[in-house]
């Protein structure tokens, strides 16, 4: 007992640590770098809190999707001769303020709890077999707050038509201009055509899993979406243009057919995003599996950034 | 036979952690980025090895251990594909760096 508790100790300071170095970088390449190793370390404290599902997101979100993103964008700026700008003293203070405001009010919550802590989980535990799902979190994600899921997905979409409205007139329709590596000495391309098939299967495991143990949608999704990258990176394929159809397909299935389930339950079930008695299972795994191609097109288009050359024809 | 597997996994994963110790230590000590790869390797490839060598006898049944070992493959493969690429990189900005 007293071992795990000076893990968590040395977990936690390590934490710490490493937001601290976030904060004290000297330029956006060193703290981007300190963020991916923040979400990896943060993925850690989510297994020792039990949180699997939790956990692995946040190593794919935290460390690996929002670490590359953050990534390009310092790449970027170092190009655009930027990275040494500070922002004003002003909207540093502000922005200390507001952390600090955040982090007293979490530390209120976790230090202060009320007497009797409320909780759905009982409730949800109970009812989860109704459901047919044996992973509880499955059952909030896709039964008791299928609302939040839909839109999330929604807001991803969002997101990466964020990125594309950066695109030049001339630009649009275009292909994303993804930086590939330049040297094919071989090295990257073996692992470019090693790799992807063992990523496959591993997704598509984790897609099915997600019904009855950690994993689903999300975590298969990103596995996709990084096997995609890395073929597009080594240049073994070109990365599609924003507006080919196949592209667009992907992105939008997973809510579509969310929805059109989510809608057939007001007829079906008598209400919104509810499902008929006994086809629970079926139905959410058929939401997962296309989210799960929606969830990979995204991140990986997000990735590859705002389309910068005119495609020809 | 009971003891003797604790032992095997006492000291296989005592040796792993050392490999780890001796990493970090490379990898902070070492004057340049060439050095500190080829410390790093040596904790992807013997320290994890050792660790999941010592757990593999814990595991539950065959599966798990085959996890476990693909794990430790995966490791590997990607280590040392990202070690030559970091190398490839240093390489090609000049000789001493």
């Amino acid at each position: 007992m007293t071992i795990l508790l000076f893990t968590d100790v040395c977990l936690v300071l390590l934490v710490l640590t490493i937001g601290a170095s976030i904060v004290r970088a000297r330029d956006a390449f060193e703290a981007a770098i300190a963020f991916a190793i923040y979400g990896l370390l943060l993925a850690i404290v989510w297994v020792r809190l039990a949180a699997i599902d939790v956990a692995l997101t946040e190593a794919a979100i935290g460390g690996g999707m929002t670490g590359m993103l953050l990534l390009g964008a310092a790449a970027r700026l170092r190009l655009a001769g930027d990275d040494h700008i500070r922002a004003s003293l002003r909207v540093r203070l502000a922005a200390g303020i507001l952390s600090a405001l955040v982090a007293a009010g979490v530390a209120g919550a976790v230090l202060l709890p009320p007497e009797v802590i409320p909780t759905l989980a009982p409730k949800v535990m109970e009812n989860l077999a109704s459901s047919g799902l044996g992973n509880p979190v499955a059952g909030v994600l896709f039964v008791y707050r299928a609302l939040d899921t839909l839109l999330e997905k929604v807001v991803l979409l969002l997101a990466l038509l964020g990125v594309w409205s950066l695109a030049p007139d001339g630009a649009w329709n275009g292909r994303p201009a993804i930086r590939l590596y330049a040297r094919l000495n071989g090295t990257l391309t073996f692992l470019a055509q090693l790799l992807p098939p063992i990523g496959i299967v591993v997704a598509i495991y984790m897609c099915w899993i997600g019904a009855k143990a950690p994993g689903g949608a999300f975590q298969g999704g990103t596995i996709l979406a990084a096997m995609w990258l890395l073929v597009i990176v080594a240049g073994l394929e070109s990365i599609p243009s924003i507006g080919g159809t196949w592209l667009r397909i992907m992105l939008v299935i997973g809510p579509v057919i969310f929805l059109a389930i989510g809608t057939a339950g007001i007829v079906l079930a008598n209400a919104f995003l509810a499902y008929p008695a006994g086809y629970a299972k079926p139905l959410i795994v058929a939401i997962e599996v296309a989210l799960t191609l929606s969830i990979a097109a995204a991140p990986g288009m997000l990735a590859a950034g705002p389309p910068q050359q005119e495609q020809r024809q | 036979m009971r003891l003797g597997l604790e032992l095997f996994t006492f000291f296989s994963l005592s040796a792993g952690a050392l490999f780890f110790l001796a990493g970090t230590i490379g990898l902070i000590r070492f004057p340049d980025a060439l050095t500190r790869l080829h410390a790093i390797t040596k904790v992807d490839n013997l320290g994890l090895g050792l660790v999941v060598l010592g757990l593999v006898t814990r595991t539950d049944g065959a599966v798990g251990a085959l996890r476990l070992v693909t794990i430790w493959l995966l490791v590997q493969l990607s280590s040392a594909i990202v070690t030559q690429l970091v190398a490839g990189a240093l390489s090609q900005q000049g000789p001493h760096r």
